[in-house]
Protein backbone atom coordinates (compact mmCIF):
# COMPACT_ATOMS: atom_id res chain seq x y z
CA UNK A 1 0.00 0.00 0.00
CA UNK A 2 1.38 3.70 -0.08
CA UNK A 3 0.73 5.94 2.75
CA UNK A 4 0.84 9.85 2.54
CA UNK A 5 2.61 10.91 5.24
CA UNK A 6 1.96 14.65 6.20
CA UNK A 7 4.19 17.33 8.31
CA UNK A 8 1.72 19.85 9.82
CA UNK A 9 2.99 23.13 9.92
CA UNK A 10 4.02 25.51 12.56
CA UNK A 11 4.24 29.39 13.67
CA UNK A 12 7.94 28.69 12.49
CA UNK A 13 7.21 26.94 9.69
CA UNK A 14 4.85 29.62 8.40
CA UNK A 15 7.01 32.32 9.31
CA UNK A 16 9.71 30.35 6.77
CA UNK A 17 12.00 30.01 9.70
CA UNK A 18 14.29 27.46 7.66
CA UNK A 19 15.39 24.38 9.88
CA UNK A 20 18.27 24.20 11.91
CA UNK A 21 21.79 22.46 10.10
CA UNK A 22 21.36 20.15 12.76
CA UNK A 23 17.41 19.52 11.68
CA UNK A 24 18.67 19.68 8.16
CA UNK A 25 21.32 17.21 8.84
CA UNK A 26 19.22 14.31 10.62
CA UNK A 27 16.00 14.80 7.82
CA UNK A 28 18.07 13.81 4.88
CA UNK A 29 19.97 10.91 7.59
CA UNK A 30 16.10 9.37 7.76
CA UNK A 31 15.35 10.03 4.30
CA UNK A 32 18.27 8.21 2.92
CA UNK A 33 17.27 5.36 5.60
CA UNK A 34 14.16 5.73 4.03
CA UNK A 35 15.27 5.31 0.34
CA UNK A 36 17.86 2.57 1.12
CA UNK A 37 14.95 0.44 2.79
CA UNK A 38 12.81 0.74 -0.73
CA UNK A 39 10.37 2.89 1.11
CA UNK A 40 10.38 6.24 -0.23
CA UNK A 41 8.85 6.80 -3.73
CA UNK A 42 8.31 11.05 -3.52
CA UNK A 43 8.92 13.58 -1.05
CA UNK A 44 8.94 17.35 -0.66
CA UNK A 45 9.04 20.54 1.68
CA UNK A 46 6.42 22.80 1.37
CA UNK A 47 7.22 27.27 0.76
CA UNK A 48 4.73 28.90 3.96
CA UNK A 49 1.44 29.24 2.89
CA UNK A 50 2.40 33.11 2.38
CA UNK A 51 3.64 31.44 -0.97
CA UNK A 52 0.18 29.71 -1.58
CA UNK A 53 -3.15 30.46 -2.88
CA UNK A 54 -6.48 28.81 -2.16
CA UNK A 55 -9.50 28.14 -4.82
CA UNK A 56 -12.58 28.33 -3.00
CA UNK A 57 -15.86 27.02 -4.19
CA UNK A 58 -19.39 27.83 -3.72
CA UNK A 59 -21.60 26.59 -6.39
CA UNK A 60 -20.61 27.57 -9.45
CA UNK A 61 -18.64 30.50 -8.44
CA UNK A 62 -14.98 30.48 -7.79
CA UNK A 63 -13.21 32.67 -5.78
CA UNK A 64 -9.25 33.11 -4.96
CA UNK A 65 -7.59 33.89 -1.50
CA UNK A 66 -3.80 34.57 -1.22
CA UNK A 67 -1.98 33.09 1.22
CA UNK A 68 -1.10 33.07 4.36
CA UNK A 69 -3.78 31.35 5.92
CA UNK A 70 -4.39 30.95 9.41
CA UNK A 71 -5.19 27.86 10.96
CA UNK A 72 -1.37 26.78 11.13
CA UNK A 73 -2.15 23.57 12.74
CA UNK A 74 -3.81 21.81 10.04
CA UNK A 75 -1.60 23.44 7.17
CA UNK A 76 0.70 20.98 5.20
CA UNK A 77 4.29 21.83 5.45
CA UNK A 78 5.80 18.79 3.71
CA UNK A 79 4.91 15.23 2.67
CA UNK A 80 6.55 12.07 1.63
CA UNK A 81 4.80 9.41 -0.34
CA UNK A 82 5.83 5.64 0.87
CA UNK A 83 5.45 2.45 -0.23
CA UNK A 84 4.91 0.12 2.79
CA UNK A 85 3.25 -3.71 3.70
CA UNK A 86 0.77 -1.59 6.31
CA UNK A 87 -0.48 1.19 8.14
CA UNK A 88 2.00 -0.21 10.88
CA UNK A 89 4.96 -0.11 9.04
CA UNK A 90 4.63 3.46 8.35
CA UNK A 91 4.04 4.32 11.59
CA UNK A 92 6.93 1.95 13.30
CA UNK A 93 8.98 4.86 10.10
CA UNK A 94 7.31 7.69 11.76
CA UNK A 95 8.26 6.66 15.32
CA UNK A 96 11.63 6.79 13.67
CA UNK A 97 11.89 9.73 12.09
CA UNK A 98 13.30 12.98 14.02
CA UNK A 99 10.86 16.03 15.08
CA UNK A 100 10.75 17.86 11.96
CA UNK A 101 10.21 21.05 13.78
CA UNK A 102 11.69 22.68 16.90
CA UNK A 103 9.46 21.90 20.10
CA UNK A 104 5.79 20.73 19.07
CA UNK A 105 4.75 19.22 15.54
CA UNK A 106 2.33 16.81 14.10
CA UNK A 107 2.73 14.26 11.46
CA UNK A 108 -0.41 12.70 9.69
CA UNK A 109 -0.32 8.97 8.23
CA UNK A 110 -2.69 9.07 5.37
CA UNK A 111 -3.28 5.73 3.34
CA UNK A 112 -3.89 6.37 -0.69
CA UNK A 113 -7.03 5.15 -1.89
CA UNK A 114 -6.94 2.58 -4.28
CA UNK A 115 -9.43 1.56 -7.22
CA UNK A 116 -11.19 -1.26 -4.82
CA UNK A 117 -11.77 1.00 -1.88
CA UNK A 118 -14.49 2.97 -4.07
CA UNK A 119 -16.16 -0.60 -4.63
CA UNK A 120 -19.68 -0.29 -6.33
CA UNK A 121 -19.52 3.43 -6.22
CA UNK A 122 -17.12 3.65 -8.56
CA UNK A 123 -18.67 2.70 -11.82
CA UNK A 124 -16.73 2.20 -15.43
CA UNK A 125 -18.25 5.63 -16.35
CA UNK A 126 -16.49 7.11 -12.69
CA UNK A 127 -13.02 5.13 -13.78
CA UNK A 128 -13.62 6.40 -17.24
CA UNK A 129 -13.44 10.07 -15.77
CA UNK A 130 -10.52 9.77 -13.64
CA UNK A 131 -8.77 8.08 -16.47
CA UNK A 132 -9.13 11.12 -18.55
CA UNK A 133 -8.13 13.14 -15.67
CA UNK A 134 -5.08 11.30 -15.36
CA UNK A 135 -3.97 11.46 -18.80
CA UNK A 136 -4.31 15.19 -18.72
CA UNK A 137 -2.04 15.27 -15.68
CA UNK A 138 0.49 12.58 -16.89
CA UNK A 139 0.61 13.84 -20.83
CA UNK A 140 4.72 14.37 -21.45
CA UNK B 1 -4.01 -9.14 16.89
CA UNK B 2 -3.66 -6.48 19.39
CA UNK B 3 -1.47 -3.31 18.25
CA UNK B 4 1.39 -4.30 20.13
CA UNK B 5 2.05 -7.60 17.69
CA UNK B 6 1.06 -5.63 15.15
CA UNK B 7 3.54 -3.15 15.71
CA UNK B 8 5.97 -5.54 16.15
CA UNK B 9 5.28 -7.27 12.85
CA UNK B 10 6.35 -4.20 11.35
CA UNK B 11 8.86 -3.31 13.18
CA UNK B 12 10.24 -7.09 11.98
CA UNK B 13 9.67 -5.96 8.43
CA UNK B 14 11.54 -3.31 8.73
CA UNK B 15 14.53 -4.91 11.11
CA UNK B 16 15.17 -8.13 10.30
CA UNK B 17 16.96 -7.91 7.27
CA UNK B 18 19.78 -5.97 8.79
CA UNK B 19 19.39 -7.89 12.03
CA UNK B 20 20.37 -11.26 10.09
CA UNK B 21 22.58 -9.18 8.15
CA UNK B 22 24.22 -8.32 11.16
CA UNK B 23 24.27 -11.47 12.78
CA UNK B 24 25.69 -13.55 10.50
CA UNK B 25 28.58 -11.61 9.85
CA UNK B 26 29.56 -12.28 13.39
CA UNK B 27 28.86 -15.90 13.81
CA UNK B 28 29.50 -16.97 9.82
CA UNK B 29 26.66 -18.99 9.41
CA UNK B 30 23.29 -17.95 8.13
CA UNK B 31 21.26 -20.10 9.17
CA UNK B 32 22.03 -19.56 12.96
CA UNK B 33 21.32 -15.89 12.48
CA UNK B 34 18.38 -16.26 11.34
CA UNK B 35 17.17 -19.11 13.97
CA UNK B 36 18.81 -16.24 17.25
CA UNK B 37 17.02 -13.45 14.98
CA UNK B 38 13.82 -15.33 15.17
CA UNK B 39 14.66 -16.06 19.56
CA UNK B 40 14.84 -12.51 19.68
CA UNK B 41 11.33 -11.82 17.69
CA UNK B 42 9.81 -14.38 20.33
CA UNK B 43 11.15 -12.42 23.11
CA UNK B 44 9.88 -9.19 22.08
CA UNK B 45 6.28 -10.84 21.25
CA UNK B 46 6.36 -11.99 25.10
CA UNK B 47 7.88 -8.92 26.82
CA UNK B 48 6.60 -5.63 24.77
CA UNK B 49 3.08 -6.37 25.30
CA UNK B 50 3.92 -5.47 29.11
CA UNK B 51 7.26 -3.35 29.02
CA UNK B 52 5.50 -1.05 26.05
CA UNK B 53 7.65 -0.89 22.58
CA UNK B 54 11.28 0.43 23.29
CA UNK B 55 12.11 3.54 21.88
CA UNK B 56 14.66 1.83 19.67
CA UNK B 57 12.92 -1.42 18.34
CA UNK B 58 15.84 -2.23 15.85
CA UNK B 59 18.76 -2.02 18.87
CA UNK B 60 16.89 -3.72 21.29
CA UNK B 61 16.28 -6.80 19.35
CA UNK B 62 19.95 -6.70 17.79
CA UNK B 63 21.09 -6.34 21.77
CA UNK B 64 19.11 -9.26 22.79
CA UNK B 65 19.90 -11.37 19.89
CA UNK B 66 23.79 -10.84 20.39
CA UNK B 67 23.39 -11.65 24.22
CA UNK B 68 21.69 -14.81 22.93
CA UNK B 69 24.45 -15.79 20.29
CA UNK B 70 26.85 -15.55 23.09
CA UNK B 71 25.20 -17.33 25.56
CA UNK B 72 24.27 -20.13 23.03
CA UNK B 73 28.11 -20.65 21.95
CA UNK B 74 29.17 -20.69 25.07
CA UNK B 75 26.66 -23.58 25.47
CA UNK B 76 28.00 -25.48 22.52
CA UNK B 77 30.95 -24.98 22.96
CA UNK B 78 31.44 -24.12 19.55
CA UNK B 79 35.03 -23.60 17.96
CA UNK B 80 36.93 -21.19 20.20
CA UNK B 81 38.55 -19.37 17.77
CA UNK B 82 34.91 -18.25 16.56
CA UNK B 83 34.13 -17.68 20.11
CA UNK B 84 36.72 -15.68 20.95
CA UNK B 85 35.98 -13.16 18.27
CA UNK B 86 32.44 -13.34 18.91
CA UNK B 87 32.87 -12.28 22.35
CA UNK B 88 35.76 -9.27 21.22
CA UNK B 89 32.95 -7.93 18.93
CA UNK B 90 30.52 -7.85 21.52
CA UNK B 91 32.76 -6.17 24.07
CA UNK B 92 33.88 -3.39 21.66
CA UNK B 93 29.92 -3.32 20.24
CA UNK B 94 28.90 -3.47 23.88
CA UNK B 95 27.66 0.00 23.93
CA UNK B 96 24.54 2.15 25.37
CA UNK B 97 21.37 1.39 22.96
CA UNK B 98 21.61 5.10 21.20
CA UNK B 99 25.12 4.37 20.11
CA UNK B 100 24.15 0.96 18.40
CA UNK B 101 21.46 2.62 16.62
CA UNK B 102 23.91 5.48 15.96
CA UNK B 103 25.67 2.76 14.30
CA UNK B 104 22.54 1.03 12.65
CA UNK B 105 21.71 3.78 10.73
CA UNK B 106 25.31 3.79 9.32
CA UNK B 107 26.62 2.26 6.41
CA UNK B 108 28.88 -0.80 7.40
CA UNK B 109 25.56 -2.36 7.63
CA UNK B 110 24.69 -1.56 3.95
CA UNK B 111 28.20 -4.41 3.81
CA UNK B 112 26.15 -6.71 5.81
CA UNK B 113 23.28 -6.95 3.98
CA UNK B 114 25.04 -6.98 0.83
CA UNK B 115 26.53 -10.35 1.96
CA UNK B 116 23.37 -11.31 2.60
CA UNK B 117 21.70 -11.34 -0.53
CA UNK B 118 24.68 -12.43 -2.31
CA UNK B 119 24.98 -15.79 0.16
CA UNK B 120 20.37 -15.90 -0.28
CA UNK B 121 21.09 -16.36 -4.51
CA UNK B 122 24.16 -18.30 -4.28
CA UNK B 123 24.40 -20.11 -7.27
CA UNK B 124 25.20 -23.61 -5.39
CA UNK B 125 21.29 -23.18 -4.61
CA UNK B 126 18.66 -24.15 -6.83
CA UNK B 127 16.32 -21.37 -8.35
CA UNK B 128 13.41 -21.99 -6.00
CA UNK B 129 15.82 -22.47 -2.78
CA UNK B 130 16.81 -18.63 -3.99
CA UNK B 131 13.68 -17.45 -4.27
CA UNK B 132 12.16 -18.45 -1.03
CA UNK B 133 15.09 -17.63 1.15
CA UNK B 134 15.72 -14.53 -0.44
CA UNK B 135 11.92 -13.54 0.57
CA UNK B 136 12.17 -14.75 3.88
CA UNK B 137 15.88 -13.18 4.53
CA UNK B 138 15.77 -10.13 2.77
CA UNK B 139 12.11 -9.36 2.28
CA UNK B 140 10.99 -10.04 6.24
CA UNK B 141 8.41 -12.52 4.64
CA UNK B 142 7.07 -15.55 6.86
CA UNK B 143 6.99 -19.38 5.91
CA UNK B 144 3.40 -18.90 5.16
CA UNK B 145 3.25 -16.14 3.15
CA UNK B 146 5.73 -17.25 1.26
CA UNK B 147 3.93 -20.19 0.36
CA UNK B 148 0.67 -17.97 -0.59
CA UNK B 149 2.49 -16.19 -2.90
CA UNK B 150 3.82 -19.29 -4.50
CA UNK B 151 0.35 -21.15 -3.91
CA UNK B 152 2.78 -24.18 -2.65
CA UNK B 153 1.87 -25.67 0.53
CA UNK B 154 3.62 -24.03 3.65
CA UNK B 155 5.70 -27.37 4.57
CA UNK B 156 7.30 -27.40 1.21
CA UNK B 157 8.28 -23.46 1.88
CA UNK B 158 9.59 -24.68 4.95
CA UNK B 159 11.46 -27.83 3.45
CA UNK B 160 12.80 -25.34 0.97
CA UNK B 161 14.15 -22.93 3.59
CA UNK B 162 15.99 -25.31 5.87
CA UNK B 163 17.67 -27.31 2.93
CA UNK B 164 18.92 -24.24 1.49
CA UNK B 165 20.18 -23.58 5.01
CA UNK B 166 21.86 -26.74 5.53
CA UNK B 167 23.32 -26.78 1.90
CA UNK B 168 25.09 -23.22 3.13
CA UNK B 169 25.80 -24.87 5.91
CA UNK B 170 27.44 -27.65 4.46
CA UNK B 171 29.36 -26.38 1.66
CA UNK B 172 31.33 -23.36 3.92
CA UNK B 173 30.37 -21.06 1.59
CA UNK B 174 32.71 -17.35 2.15
CA UNK B 175 30.03 -14.92 4.00
CA UNK B 176 31.22 -11.88 1.49
CA UNK B 177 30.35 -10.17 -1.39
CA UNK B 178 32.26 -11.72 -4.55
CA UNK B 179 34.88 -9.09 -5.44
CA UNK B 180 36.75 -8.83 -9.73
CA UNK B 181 35.51 -11.63 -12.32
CA UNK B 182 33.16 -13.14 -9.81
CA UNK B 183 30.99 -10.38 -8.87
CA UNK B 184 29.69 -9.79 -12.86
CA UNK B 185 28.24 -13.64 -12.76
CA UNK B 186 26.80 -13.23 -8.97
CA UNK B 187 25.36 -10.10 -9.25
CA UNK B 188 23.22 -11.58 -12.55
CA UNK B 189 22.44 -14.36 -10.10
CA UNK B 190 21.18 -11.93 -7.82
CA UNK B 191 19.33 -9.72 -10.24
CA UNK B 192 17.55 -13.13 -11.90
CA UNK B 193 16.37 -14.12 -8.39
CA UNK B 194 14.75 -10.39 -7.81
CA UNK B 195 13.26 -10.33 -11.96
CA UNK B 196 11.90 -14.16 -10.99
CA UNK B 197 9.88 -13.16 -7.83
CA UNK B 198 8.67 -10.46 -9.67
CA UNK B 199 7.60 -12.03 -12.61
CA UNK B 200 6.13 -14.29 -11.02
CA UNK B 201 3.90 -11.65 -9.59
CA UNK B 202 3.46 -9.75 -12.75
CA UNK B 203 2.48 -12.45 -14.71
CA UNK B 204 1.44 -15.68 -12.43
CA UNK B 205 1.76 -18.75 -14.44
CA UNK B 206 -0.37 -20.82 -12.93
CA UNK B 207 -4.28 -20.01 -10.93
CA UNK B 208 -6.92 -18.05 -11.32
CA UNK B 209 -5.53 -14.64 -10.77
CA UNK B 210 -3.55 -13.20 -13.80
CA UNK B 211 -0.81 -10.76 -11.11
CA UNK B 212 -0.11 -11.09 -7.64
CA UNK B 213 0.70 -8.07 -6.31
CA UNK B 214 2.28 -8.59 -3.28
CA UNK B 215 5.44 -9.93 -4.56
CA UNK B 216 5.94 -7.49 -7.23
CA UNK B 217 6.13 -5.06 -4.68
CA UNK B 218 8.53 -7.52 -2.89
CA UNK B 219 11.05 -7.39 -5.89
CA UNK B 220 10.43 -4.29 -6.36
CA UNK B 221 11.65 -3.17 -2.79
CA UNK B 222 14.53 -5.60 -3.11
CA UNK B 223 15.67 -4.01 -5.95
CA UNK B 224 15.72 -0.60 -4.59
CA UNK B 225 17.45 -1.58 -1.23
CA UNK B 226 20.18 -3.09 -4.03
CA UNK B 227 20.10 0.18 -5.99
CA UNK B 228 20.98 1.53 -2.52
CA UNK B 229 23.67 -0.51 -1.74
CA UNK B 230 25.55 -1.06 -5.22
CA UNK B 231 25.08 2.53 -6.51
CA UNK B 232 27.73 2.34 -9.35
CA UNK B 233 26.19 -1.24 -10.77
CA UNK B 234 24.48 -0.25 -14.03
CA UNK B 235 22.42 -3.31 -14.20
CA UNK B 236 20.75 -3.01 -10.52
CA UNK B 237 19.39 0.29 -12.10
CA UNK B 238 18.37 -1.28 -15.26
CA UNK B 239 16.93 -4.01 -13.41
CA UNK B 240 14.63 -1.59 -10.79
CA UNK B 241 13.87 0.70 -14.63
CA UNK B 242 12.53 -2.41 -15.71
CA UNK B 243 10.69 -2.96 -12.76
CA UNK B 244 9.16 0.46 -12.09
CA UNK B 245 8.24 0.84 -15.60
CA UNK B 246 6.24 -2.67 -15.85
CA UNK B 247 4.57 -1.98 -12.21
CA UNK B 248 3.48 1.12 -13.92
CA UNK B 249 1.17 -0.66 -15.92
CA UNK B 250 -0.80 -2.99 -12.93
CA UNK B 251 -3.89 -1.10 -13.07
CA UNK B 252 -4.34 -0.59 -16.66
CA UNK B 253 -3.74 -4.62 -16.97
CA UNK B 254 -6.86 -6.08 -15.66
CA UNK B 255 -10.65 -5.15 -16.89
CA UNK B 256 -13.24 -4.52 -14.21
CA UNK B 257 -13.61 -8.52 -13.95
CA UNK B 258 -9.90 -9.30 -14.04
CA UNK B 259 -9.27 -10.09 -17.89
CA UNK B 260 -6.12 -9.08 -18.75
CA UNK B 261 -5.54 -6.65 -21.22
CA UNK B 262 -3.10 -6.40 -23.46
CA UNK B 263 -0.40 -3.54 -23.56
CA UNK B 264 -1.38 -1.87 -26.50
CA UNK B 265 -4.73 -2.02 -26.01
CA UNK B 266 -4.37 -0.60 -22.50
CA UNK B 267 -6.20 2.84 -20.97
CA UNK B 268 -2.70 4.36 -20.75
CA UNK B 269 -4.24 7.46 -18.31
CA UNK B 270 -4.26 4.42 -15.74
CA UNK B 271 -0.72 4.13 -15.87
CA UNK B 272 0.70 4.83 -12.12
CA UNK B 273 2.85 8.16 -13.72
CA UNK B 274 4.81 8.43 -10.36
CA UNK B 275 5.88 4.54 -11.06
CA UNK B 276 6.86 5.82 -14.57
CA UNK B 277 9.26 8.79 -13.71
CA UNK B 278 11.23 6.47 -11.28
CA UNK B 279 11.88 3.96 -13.78
CA UNK B 280 13.19 6.75 -16.58
CA UNK B 281 15.23 8.29 -13.82
CA UNK B 282 16.29 4.74 -12.74
CA UNK B 283 17.26 4.07 -16.81
CA UNK B 284 19.02 7.59 -17.10
CA UNK B 285 21.40 6.26 -14.03
CA UNK B 286 22.25 3.42 -15.84
CA UNK B 287 23.36 5.11 -19.04
CA UNK B 288 25.01 7.72 -17.13
CA UNK B 289 27.04 4.75 -15.59
CA UNK B 290 28.48 4.35 -18.80
CA UNK B 291 29.47 1.36 -21.13
CA UNK B 292 26.90 -0.88 -23.06
CA UNK B 293 23.41 -1.24 -22.01
CA UNK B 294 23.24 -4.60 -20.08
CA UNK B 295 20.06 -6.91 -20.46
CA UNK B 296 17.93 -5.41 -17.92
CA UNK B 297 18.28 -1.55 -18.88
CA UNK B 298 17.79 -2.85 -22.41
CA UNK B 299 14.84 -4.32 -21.66
CA UNK B 300 14.10 -1.16 -19.45
CA UNK B 301 14.82 0.97 -22.83
CA UNK B 302 11.91 -1.00 -24.35
CA UNK B 303 9.30 -0.60 -21.62
CA UNK B 304 10.45 2.91 -21.27
CA UNK B 305 9.37 3.48 -25.40
CA UNK B 306 6.17 2.62 -24.51
CA UNK B 307 5.68 4.55 -21.25
CA UNK B 308 6.56 7.51 -23.67
CA UNK B 309 3.86 7.32 -25.93
CA UNK B 310 0.95 8.75 -25.29
CA UNK B 311 -1.46 6.55 -27.67
CA UNK B 312 -0.35 3.07 -28.86
CA UNK B 313 -0.54 3.93 -31.86
CA UNK B 314 2.63 6.96 -31.35
CA UNK B 315 4.83 3.48 -30.29
CA UNK B 316 8.65 3.95 -31.63
CA UNK B 317 8.64 0.71 -33.07
CA UNK B 318 12.02 1.58 -34.94
CA UNK B 319 13.60 2.37 -31.89
CA UNK B 320 11.82 -0.93 -30.29
CA UNK B 321 13.21 -3.32 -32.83
CA UNK B 322 16.66 -1.75 -32.80
CA UNK B 323 16.62 -2.37 -29.24
CA UNK B 324 16.00 -5.68 -29.70
CA UNK B 325 18.34 -6.28 -31.99
CA UNK B 326 20.60 -5.12 -29.27
CA UNK B 327 19.74 -7.10 -27.03
CA UNK B 328 19.66 -10.43 -29.38
CA UNK B 329 23.55 -9.43 -29.32
CA UNK B 330 23.91 -8.90 -25.99
CA UNK B 331 21.71 -11.50 -24.38
CA UNK B 332 20.69 -13.77 -27.33
CA UNK B 333 17.78 -16.17 -26.46
CA UNK B 334 14.43 -17.38 -28.59
CA UNK B 335 12.42 -15.59 -26.35
CA UNK B 336 14.09 -12.24 -27.46
CA UNK B 337 14.60 -12.86 -30.94
CA UNK B 338 10.23 -13.40 -30.60
CA UNK B 339 9.77 -10.05 -29.26
CA UNK B 340 11.91 -8.34 -32.22
CA UNK B 341 10.00 -10.10 -34.33
CA UNK B 342 6.74 -8.53 -32.95
CA UNK B 343 9.03 -5.13 -33.05
CA UNK B 344 9.85 -6.12 -36.12
CA UNK B 345 6.07 -6.72 -37.06
CA UNK B 346 4.88 -3.38 -36.03
CA UNK B 347 7.56 -1.27 -36.91
CA UNK B 348 8.23 -2.78 -40.96
CA UNK B 349 4.73 -4.66 -41.55
CA UNK B 350 3.54 -8.68 -40.09
CA UNK B 351 4.87 -9.97 -43.11
CA UNK B 352 8.80 -9.37 -42.57
CA UNK B 353 7.51 -10.20 -38.57
CA UNK B 354 6.26 -13.45 -39.92
CA UNK B 355 9.71 -14.30 -41.31
CA UNK B 356 11.49 -13.75 -37.72
CA UNK B 357 8.69 -16.11 -36.25
CA UNK B 358 9.00 -18.62 -38.75
CA UNK B 359 12.73 -18.83 -38.57
CA UNK B 360 11.85 -19.60 -34.78
CA UNK B 361 9.30 -22.84 -35.76
CA UNK B 362 12.08 -25.33 -34.71
CA UNK B 363 13.13 -23.95 -31.72
CA UNK B 364 13.07 -26.69 -29.15
CA UNK B 365 12.89 -24.14 -26.39
CA UNK B 366 9.83 -22.52 -27.33
CA UNK B 367 7.94 -25.57 -28.49
CA UNK B 368 5.49 -25.34 -24.97
CA UNK B 369 6.08 -21.56 -24.79
CA UNK B 370 2.25 -20.20 -25.74
CA UNK B 371 3.46 -16.90 -26.80
CA UNK B 372 4.94 -18.46 -30.20
CA UNK B 373 1.77 -19.39 -31.53
CA UNK B 374 -0.31 -16.39 -30.02
CA UNK B 375 2.53 -14.03 -31.81
CA UNK B 376 2.50 -15.72 -34.72
CA UNK B 377 -1.78 -15.65 -34.70
CA UNK B 378 -1.29 -12.08 -34.08
CA UNK B 379 0.96 -11.69 -37.12
CA UNK B 380 -1.17 -14.23 -39.32
CA UNK B 381 -4.98 -12.17 -38.40
CA UNK B 382 -3.11 -8.99 -39.48
CA UNK B 383 -2.25 -10.18 -43.01
CA UNK B 384 -6.30 -11.26 -42.85
CA UNK B 385 -4.89 -15.25 -42.74
CA UNK B 386 -7.92 -15.60 -40.08
CA UNK B 387 -7.95 -19.51 -40.05
CA UNK B 388 -4.43 -20.27 -39.59
CA UNK B 389 -4.75 -17.47 -36.85
CA UNK B 390 -7.26 -19.21 -35.15
CA UNK B 391 -5.55 -22.39 -34.68
CA UNK B 392 -2.17 -20.50 -33.26
CA UNK B 393 -4.45 -19.04 -30.55
CA UNK B 394 -6.04 -22.69 -29.91
CA UNK B 395 -2.73 -23.66 -29.66
CA UNK B 396 -1.31 -21.02 -27.70
CA UNK B 397 -4.77 -21.42 -25.30
CA UNK B 398 -3.51 -25.26 -24.54
CA UNK B 399 -0.02 -24.21 -23.71
CA UNK B 400 -0.60 -21.84 -20.79
CA UNK B 401 -1.65 -22.89 -17.61
CA UNK B 402 -3.08 -19.40 -16.33
CA UNK B 403 -6.60 -19.60 -16.52
CA UNK B 404 -7.39 -16.20 -17.44
CA UNK B 405 -4.97 -16.15 -20.51
CA UNK B 406 -6.45 -19.43 -21.79
CA UNK B 407 -9.82 -17.66 -22.14
CA UNK B 408 -8.35 -14.60 -23.57
CA UNK B 409 -6.67 -17.20 -26.34
CA UNK B 410 -9.67 -18.95 -27.20
CA UNK B 411 -11.77 -15.56 -27.30
CA UNK B 412 -8.65 -14.32 -30.02
CA UNK B 413 -9.10 -17.57 -31.88
CA UNK B 414 -12.96 -17.40 -31.81
CA UNK B 415 -13.07 -13.74 -33.32
CA UNK B 416 -10.51 -14.83 -36.21
CA UNK B 417 -12.70 -17.50 -37.71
Amino acid sequence: MRCMVIVKATAESEAGVMPSQELLAAMGKFNEELVKAGVMLAGEGLAPSARGARVTFSGKQRHVVDGPFTETKELVAGFWLWQVKSLDEAIAWVRRCPNPMEGESVIEIRPVFEAEDFGEAFTPELREQEARLRAQLGHE
Amino acid sequence: MTDTHRTIDAVWRIESARLIAGLARMLRDVGLAEELAQDALVTALEQWPQTGVPDNPGAWLMTTAKRRAIDRLRRHKLVERKHEQLVHEWDREHESAEAVAERTLDDPFGDDLLRLIFTACHPLLSMEARVALTLRLLGGLGTDEIARAFLVPEATIAQRIVRAKRSLAKSDVAYEVPRGDELAERLAAVLGVIYLIFNEGYAATTGDDWMRPGLCEDALRLGRVLAGLMPREPEVHGLVALMEIQASRARARTDARGEPILLLDQDRALWDRLLIGRGLAALEQARRLGGELGPYALQAAVAACHARAATAAETDWPRIAALYAVLARVAPSPVVELNRAVAVGMASGAAEGLALVDALGDEPSLRHYHLLPAVRGDLLARLGRGEEASREFERAATLTRNRREQAMMRERARACR
